[in-house]
């Protein structure tokens, strides 16, 4: 039951079949192609990131997404407990082109406005609605009765309550180090940012760092009427 | 291959191990899968405590039923398999047992920290990097002891289920190392080098090829080995084999960006990935084809083997599956589907479909012949068989209406042009179906446990202690 029959004398794949570097280097370069044509180009190409693009002059040709910036310090923090309560796993941060998603969440999201998501949030499945312009939407009060307890609000929801969020204090120091790591990767934070990191969440609890990242998603780029920004 | 081979030549105390754990990972990851469906359908069942929140199991969910059950899966079989097709025992059973101990601590240690919420927050690749470090040094060692074993092989040619082994080995390495580049910030928390786009293209790169590698490739390779086996016939066409085999680990790697049709990636790339898409039906239906055909002439043996009839109900689960899922990476249906339950519809029927049923197969093959005996009870068998049918068309059905329904209910206009549902309200006539769910999980869920029960009461009534590396090797046929 080898499952061959001997092929024509010493085709390139009885040859492969015999010799195990070969076929692992045929592998190899078989399952990297489709990565890199995918993958590296949009390291390299200029129209990826929306707020790179240039006109013929040089000038920058979207200036409004120059109000894309880094998270403070209280809204990373609440970032981090986004991604540690799981909550992409049922909302995504993603709107695309249609026009029933415009009006249910607004202008569709440029890549732009997640150039500083490491990693991305842009969410595989809708079992909640999209977050990605939830900011000013509701007030803090409606975001903090919400997350105590979804059903109070909206008697159909599913989403499940947080009231520990309430209990616990960010931690001064550790955010510090994270606004650190975060500019090792590449998030353009100033010194002064991070060295006022403790004092800017001195005393403030995880409900409230949850509430300051909701408020500000989406809310960065003020989008002008008429301005086509993706082709 | 000769009848006469002896089984003390090999190592298979490891496979059995491997084999017996993913029994057990099984139920685990179906009681998980359950619970997790339940919260869905009556949110008050996580009871306010954070480690069980939906957001915190779903991880678990996947990382149980992948990693560890589907894991422990491969690695018995692959180490089965290769021993037996190549005639020859590992390349170091010593190596084999380090991949076993440590493949389940790296388990253990998922199944603490993802309850803890201690996770990189990117899909099936949750695990902090101490962990992944971990998953890379024991994935090698599988990976060499395979190849190594492959290296001292007895036969001329490598046989077909291992290429795909061999696939699976090197895709996963890539990605696993590529997807996983972080910055830490300490020893339970990193940030990822990637952001925004590139980190979405680099993470559904890893992702699909997870699906693709993983799930297919490896499984696809316990399917050839087994199929065979278990029919006592040659598999169908040697060259539908190789189309399959080279048009798989060309093509899949360049689905990745269906799973980001109309987000901010450039349109291109999307674009290219629903025609490669539309592309892998061939080589995935000539391989479901390739698997079914094997039985030609022996289709009555169906009526009486169950483990045969796992393999092939599997196979056609693959073939639906992949039939689905190019379906899917159109955009015009995307639009539709992604971000619904359709897309978990799709995930299960390759889940529980295919994989399970493959692996479901293969161990009831690989228990009976690592212990020298009949399965215990074969009623039990067929019972599985049915119970798990029965199961996974009760998921599938209720997430295909919820799904389409859902979707159907986001765009829907009334004759002013308004949008007729709330979320809330979409959210509300989800309910029949999350708790229909919740019934074909627990069949899931049942059959597994059956399947536990029986696999453990045939090692009990077999007289033999499946052999460690005997110091003797009975004479070689060779
Ligand atoms: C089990 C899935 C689930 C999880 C996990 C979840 N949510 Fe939700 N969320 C929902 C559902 C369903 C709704 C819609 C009903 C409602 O408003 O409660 C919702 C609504 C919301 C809304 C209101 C959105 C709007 O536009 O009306 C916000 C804000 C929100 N969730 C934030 C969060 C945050 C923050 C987390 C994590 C701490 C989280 N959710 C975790 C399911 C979930
Ligand atoms: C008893 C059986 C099972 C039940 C009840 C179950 C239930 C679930 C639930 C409720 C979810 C979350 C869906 C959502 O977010 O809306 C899920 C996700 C998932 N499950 Fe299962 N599951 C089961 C078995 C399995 C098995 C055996 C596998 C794999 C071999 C699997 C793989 C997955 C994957 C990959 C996801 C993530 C899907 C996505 O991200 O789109 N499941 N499952
Ligand atoms: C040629 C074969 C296949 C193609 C082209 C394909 C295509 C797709 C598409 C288009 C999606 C939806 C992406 C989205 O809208 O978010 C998807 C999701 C998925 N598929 Fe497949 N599929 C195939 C086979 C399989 C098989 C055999 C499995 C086995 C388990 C599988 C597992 C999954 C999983 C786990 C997801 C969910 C990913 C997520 O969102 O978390 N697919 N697939």
């Amino acid at each position: 039951m080898t499952g061959h029959k001997a092929n024509k004398k010493d085709s390139f794949q009885a040859k492969l079949e015999k010799n195990v570097v070969g076929l692992l280097i045929m592998i190899a370069i078989m399952v990297s192609v489709g990565g890199i044509v995918e993958i590296v180009p949009l390291f390299y190409l200029d129209n990826v990131i929306e707020s790179e693009a240039r006109n013929p002059d040089g000038s920058v040709k979207f200036p409004e997404l120059e109000g894309i910036r880094p998270y403070s310090a209280l809204e990373l923090a609440g970032r981090d407990v986004f991604l540690r309560e799981g909550c992409y796993t049922c909302h995504s941060q993603m709107i695309r082109p249609f026009r029933d998603e415009k009006e249910r969440y607004g202008h569709f999201s440029l890549a732009a406005e997640s150039k500083y998501d490491h990693p991305f949030q842009w969410g595989s499945k809708r079992t909640g609605p999209d977050l990605a312009r939830v900011g000013g939407k509701y007030s803090n009060e409606w975001h903090v009765a919400h997350l105590m307890d979804p059903r109070s609000v909206v008697p159909e929801s599913i989403m499940p309550r947080y009231p520990w969020l309430m209990e616990a204090t960010i931690d001064g120091e550790g955010i510090v180090k994270r606004m650190n790591a975060m500019k090792r990767v590449g998030v353009p934070y100033t010194d002064e940012q991070i060295s006022g990191g403790k004092e800017a969440v001195a005393g403030k609890t995880e409900m409230d760092a949850t509430v300051a990242y909701l408020q500000v998603l989406g809310t960065m780029v003020k989008f002008k009427k008429g301005v086509d920004y993706r082709e | 291959m000769s009848n006469v081979q002896t089984e003390e030549r090999y190592d298979l105390s490891v496979v059995g191990w491997f084999s017996v754990a993913a029994v057990i990972y099984l139920v685990v990851g179906a009681s998980v899968g359950v619970i997790a469906a339940s919260e869905l359908a009556w949110p008050a069942l996580n009871f306010d405590l954070p480690y069980i929140t939906f957001g915190r199991l779903r991880p678990l969910h996947t990382n149980t039923v992948i990693f560890a059950f589907g894991g422990c899966t491969l690695m018995g079989a692959a180490f089965y398999i290769v021993q037996r097709t190549c005639q020859t025992r590992l390349w170091s059973n010593k190596l084999a047992w380090f991949t076993f101990w440590g493949w389940n601590a790296i388990i253990v240690s998922a199944v603490i920290t993802l309850p803890l919420g201690i996770t990189q927050g990117k899909e099936y690749a949750e695990l902090e990097w101490p962990i992944d470090i971990a998953i890379a040094v024991v994935w090698l060692s599988y990976f060499f002891n395979f190849v190594m074993t492959v290296v001292n092989r007895k036969t001329p040619h490598i046989y077909v289920a291992n290429w795909f082994f061999m696939a699976m080995m090197v895709m996963i390495t890539y990605l696993h190392v590529i997807n996983s580049l972080v910055i830490p910030v300490g020893l339970f928390k990193s940030y990822s080098i990637f952001s925004g786009v590139q980190d979405a293209m680099v993470q559904w790169w890893y992702g699909h090829n997870a699906v693709g590698f993983f799930l297919t490739a490896g499984f696809l390779g316990i399917m050839y080995y087994f199929i065979p086996k278990q029919a006592n016939r040659p598999i169908f066409s040697y060259r539908l084999s190789v189309l399959h085999f080279w048009a798989l680990t060309f093509g899949y790697v360049w689905l990745g960006a269906h799973h980001l049709q109309y987000t901010a990636l450039p349109d291109w790339t999307g674009s290219l990935a629903a025609a490669v898409s539309m592309a892998m039906i061939i080589p995935s239906w000539g391989g479901a084809v390739n698997g079914m055909m094997t039985l030609s002439g022996a289709w009555d043996k169906l009526r009486t083997d169950y483990v045969l009839r796992f393999l092939v109900v599997a196979l056609a689960f693959y073939a639906m599956s992949t039939f689905e899922g190019p379906l899917m990476s159109v955009k015009s249906v995307n639009a539709l589907s992604h971000y619904t339950d359709w897309t978990i519809g799709h995930v299960h029927s390759g889940a529980l479909g295919w994989v399970v049923m493959v692996s479901v197969g293969a161990i009831y093959h690989m228990v009976t012949k690592l212990w020298k005996t009949e399965i215990y009870s074969t009623r039990l068998v067929n019972f599985h068989f049915w119970i798990h049918t029965i199961g996974i068309v009760i998921y599938i059905c209720a997430m295909w209406v919820s799904g389409i329904m859902q979707g159907l209910m986001w765009r829907a206009y009334d004759e002013y042009g308004n949008l007729v549902y709330s979320f809330a309200e979409s959210v509300a006539a989800m309910h029949p179906y999350y708790a229909l769910r919740v019934v074909g999980g627990i069949c899931v869920l049942l059959g597994a446990i059956v399947m536990l029960y029986n696999v453990i009461m045939t090692i009990n009534k077999s007289k033999v202690k499946v052999a460690e590396s005997s110091s003797q090797p009975a004479t070689a046929t060779a």
